[in-house]
C-alpha cells in the first residue's frame, strides 16, 4: 500500500449529500478485471453530458461545464470536500480506485459509509471526518478563494488551513500506523498464523460441522 | 453483569486475536465470490505468490454479469455477447481453477445470485461468520450469522488469511412491534425502517431487527429486511435464531447431518440477545401503522405510503435536504407534493437479492393472476433468483401465470437490479423494481426506479401505474 504522511493540495468540492458508488463510478466500468484505469470515468453521470462506456475514448464527449471538477479553478485538485454519508451504496472498491486514479489523495466529509471508508484506508486514500460546521467552513473559504489548499498532516491528525489555523482529525491507531508506513495488513495477518491454527483447532472441535460439511459435500 | 446482544456472541466467538486498541481477528467461516469483486483479489494473490488459506471456506459464483436470455445463457461464457463481461465470468472461472475454488459456474443447476444461494444451499448457515465482496452479504444475517460486505482488498485478505481486521461496531436494535396489515409485506417493513432512520441511520453499527412483526415473518421475508440493513447504513443486519431457522435450515444440501445437526441445534438455539442485554441505540416502529412504500427519490430513504405523496421543499429542514429534494425530485421528472398513485410505469421488474425467492415470485404471480400487464409498459421481467427457485416456480407453474399475463421470464442472475447485462433501463424510463437501489443510472443510464415489495410490483405492472395492493382485487 502507497505511504500517506503528509499532503498538500488543491481542493474541489462535492456539494451533494449521499453521494453514492453508483455515482462516483457506474457499473459499467466495473467489468474490468484491472485495478487502475477508473479515473477517466469517476463521477462519470454528472461528469459527462452522455452515457460512458468502457474502453471509449472519453476526450470528445461532452461535458458537463457545471460540474467542479470541470471548472479550471479546480484542475489538478487531490483534496476533495464532500457532504455526509459519502460512498454510501455497494462494496465496490473501484470507488477509492477510481478517486485515486484521478489524482485525489484525501476526502473530507462529515461521515462516511462503513465499507467505503475501510476500502479507502486499504489503498491509501485518506478520508477525514470533519464536524458538519468545520466542513461548512471549508466549504465557505473554498467558494471565495481561487486555488484554495490545504495541508493535511496524517502524522499530527491534522488539517492546516491557508491562515494557518488548525483543524484536529482522529483517525484509528491501527489503521494509521498503517497508512503511515505504508504497511501489507496481509503480511501483519500472517503472522499470526499460529493464532488462526489455534483458533481452528480449538473451533473444529466445539464445531466441527462448520468445518465438515463443506468438505464432504462440495 | 449485562447480558450478550447476538452480535457479542457472534463475535466473541470468532475472536482470533484482540490488540489493546480494540483491533481485532475475525476468523471467517464462508467467503462468497462472485465475477466482479474478485478479479483483482485473485490477481493480487498470484502476484504476491501467496495462496489460499482454507480453500473449502469459499464459493464462488457468477451473477452480476450473466446473461439472462435462454438463447445467450445455453451457449455458455463463449455466447456472452459482451465482451467484457465474458471476459469477467470466464475470469472467475479460471481463477477457481487455479486455485481450486468451488464455483456453481454459470450453467450449473445451483447458480444464482450470490445471497440467494448461500442460505437456499446451507452454504451460510446460523452462527457463521460470512464474508462476500458485496454490500447484501447482511442478507445472510437473517439466519442469524454475522455478514458482511467487503471491498477486493479484503476479499483477498480473507482468501489468504481466512480474517478480518476489525473493531467492534456499535449494538442497535430495530424493534418491529405489533403486527402489520395484511398485504405489508418485509420489503414495506425495511423501507419504511429506512425512511424513519434514513441511509446513514445504521453506520457504525449493526442492526438486529427483533419484535413480533420480523418474528412474524418467513425466513424469506427476514432475508429481505437484512438485505437492505446496508441501505440503512449498517454493514451487517441480524435476526435472533428462532424455531423458523432452524426448520428452514433442516435438508439443505449443505446442512449438517446425523450428530453434527444435532450439535449444530443446540449451538443455534443459542443465537440470541440475552434479555438483559444492552443496545447502544434502540429504535421502536409501530409494526401496524406500516402501509405499502414506494420510493419516489433517488435515495432508499426518499419513501412514502402508497397513499401519500412527494415532499415539498417547505417541509425539509436544512438547505442541503432541500437541495436533495429539488435535484432527486428533478431526476425522476417527479412534482412536489405530487401523489404516488399517479406515478405511471414504463418498466417492471421482480427479481434481485431482495426479492427473488421463491415466495416472492408466488405473492406477484397471485397478484397478476388473470390478468395482463398493461399495454402502456414497454417491458416487464421476472428474473428468479437462483436455479432452484427457477425450477420451483415453473414446477409450480407460475412462469406460465407470469408468460400469459405478458412477462418474460428469465435465467437467473442479478439482472436489471444493476444493469450490468443487457437488462437495463432507458433514459427518463420509470421502473417499478423489486430491488434495493433506486440509486441514479442504477438501472441504466437516465433510469428512473421504485423500489417496491414484490405483490406491488406485479399489481403496477398490469395498472401501469402504481396502486394500493391492499385493495387489490385477486382473480
Ligand atoms: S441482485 Fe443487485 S444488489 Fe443483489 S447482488 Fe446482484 S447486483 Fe447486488
Amino acid at each position: 500500500m502507497e505511504i500517506f504522511q503528509k499532503h498538500t493540495g488543491r481542493v474541489a468540492p462535492m456539494d451533494r449529500i449521499n453521494v453514492d458508488t453508483d455515482l462516483i463510478i457506474p457499473k459499467q466500468f466495473l467489468k474490468s478485471i484491472k485495478r487502475s484505469g477508473f479515473g477517466v470515468n469517476l463521477f462519470d453521470p454528472i461528469r459527462y453530458l452522455d452515457e460512458g462506456q468502457p474502453d471509449t475514448d472519453n476526450s470528445n464527449r461532452p461535458i458537463n461545464a457545471d460540474f467542479p471538477l470541470n471548472q479550471k479553478r479546480y484542475k489538478d485538485a487531490t483534496i476533495l470536500l464532500a457532504r455526509k454519508n459519502f460512498g454510501c451504496g455497494s462494496s465496490r472498491e473501484h470507488a477509492p480506485w477510481a478517486l485515486l486514479d484521478y489524482g485525489f489523495r484525501v476526502i473530507i466529509a462529515p461521515s462516511f459509509a462503513d465499507i467505503f471508508f475501510t476500502n479507502c484506508l486499504k489503498n491509501g486514500l485518506l478520508p477525514v471526518v470533519l464536524s458538519e460546521e468545520q466542513v461548512e467552513q471549508l466549504f465557505d473559504e473554498l467558494a471565495e478563494k481561487q486555488g484554495y489548499s490545504l495541508q493535511v498532516d496524517l502524522e499530527e491528525e491534522k488539517i492546516i488551513l491557508p491562515d494557518d489555523t488548525d483543524m484536529h482529525f482522529s483517525l484509528d491507531p491501527f489503521q494509521r500506523h498503517c497508512l503511515l508506513n505504508g504497511l501489507d495488513q496481509i503480511a501483519i495477518t500472517l503472522e499470526k498464523s499460529d493464532k488462526i491454527k489455534e483458533y481452528e483447532k480449538q473451533r473444529s472441535r466445539s464445531h466441527p460441522w462448520l468445518f465438515a460439511d463443506v468438505s464432504g459435500h462440495i | 453483569m449485562a447480558g450478550k446482544t447476538l452480535y457479542d456472541k457472534l463475535w466473541d466467538e470468532h475472536l482470533v486475536d484482540e490488540q489493546p486498541d480494540g483491533t481485532a481477528l475475525i476468523y471467517i467461516d464462508r467467503h462468497l465470490l462472485h465475477e466482479v469483486t474478485s478479479p483483482q483479489a485473485f490477481e493480487g494473490m498470484r502476484m504476491a505468490g501467496r495462496e489460499p488459506w482454507r480453500r473449502l471456506a469459499n464459493l464462488a459464483t457468477p451473477d452480476h454479469n450473466v446473461p439472462t436470455t435462454k438463447k445467450e445463457r445455453l451457449g455458455g461464457i463463449a455466447a456472452i455477447s459482451d465482451p467484457t463481461s465474458r471476459l469477467q465470468v470466464q475470469t472467475l472461472n479460471d481463477n477457481c481453477a487455479d486455485f481450486e475454488i468451488r464455483q456453481f459456474s454459470m450453467n450449473d443447476d445451483r447458480q444464482g445470485i450470490v445471497h440467494v444461494i448461500g442460505p437456499e444451499q446451507a452454504i451460510t448457515q446460523p452462527g457463521m461468520t460470512v464474508v462476500c465482496g458485496d454490500s447484501h452479504t447482511s442478507t445472510h444475517g437473517a439466519l442469524g450469522a454475522l455478514a458482511q460486505g467487503i471491498g477486493t482488498t479484503e476479499v483477498e485478505h480473507a482468501l489468504i488469511t481466512q480474517c478480518l481486521v476489525q473493531k467492534k461496531m456499535k449494538n442497535m436494535l430495530v424493534s418491529v412491534n405489533g403486527i402489520c396489515a395484511e398485504g405489508v409485506t418485509a420489503k414495506d417493513i425495511v423501507l419504511y425502517i429506512i425512511g424513519r432512520i434514513g441511509t446513514a441511520g445504521g453506520t457504525g453499527h449493526t442492526i438486529e431487527f427483533g419484535g413480533e412483526a420480523i418474528r412474524a415473518l418467513s425466513m424469506e421475508g427476514r432475508m429481505t429486511v437484512c438485505n437492505m440493513a446496508i441501505e440503512a447504513g449498517a454493514r451487517a443486519g441480524l435476526i435472533g435464531v428462532d424455531d423458523k431457522t432452524i426448520e428452514y435450515m433442516q435438508g439443505k444440501p449443505f446442512s449438517p447431518e446425523g450428530t453434527f445437526w444435532d450439535s449444530a441445534v443446540t449451538a443455534w438455539r443459542k443465537l440470541i440477545s440475552d434479555k438483559d442485554s444492552i443496545f447502544d441505540r434502540v429504535v421502536e416502529i409501530d409494526g401496524t401503522a406500516i402501509t405499502p412504500q414506494v420510493t419516489w427519490g433517488t435515495s432508499p430513504e426518499m419513501v412514502a405510503g402508497i397513499n401519500g405523496r412527494t415532499p415539498t421543499c417547505d417541509e425539509m429542514t436544512t438547505e442541503a435536504e432541500k437541495t436533495a429534494l429539488k435535484n432527486a425530485l428533478a431526476y425522476m421528472g417527479l412534482q412536489e407534493g405530487q401523489k404516488i398513485i399517479d406515478i405511471t410505469l414504463d418498466r417492471v421488474f421482480i427479481g434481485s437479492c431482495t426479492n427473488s425467492r421463491i415466495e416472492d415470485l408466488r405473492a406477484a404471480a397471485a397478484v397478476v393472476k388473470g390478468y395482463k400487464v398493461a399495454s402502456s409498459l414497454k417491458q416487464a421481467l421476472v428474473v428468479p433468483g437462483s436455479g432452484p427457485v427457477k425450477q420451483q416456480a415453473e414446477a409450480e407453474g407460475l412462469d406460465q401465470v407470469f408468460e400469459e399475463a405478458g412477462f418474460e421470464w428469465r435465467q437467473p442472475g442479478c439482472s436489471m437490479c444493476l444493469a450490468m447485462n443487457d437488462d437495463k433501463l432507458g433514459e427518463g424510463e420509470h421502473c417499478a423494481s423489486t430491488s434495493n437501489r433506486n440509486f441514479e443510472g442504477r438501472q441504466g443510464f437516465g433510469g428512473r426506479t421504485h423500489l417496491v415489495s414484490p405483490a406491488m410490483a406485479a399489481a403496477a405492472a398490469v395498472a401501469g401505474h402504481f396502486v394500493d395492493i391492499q385493495s387489490w382485487r385477486y382473480k
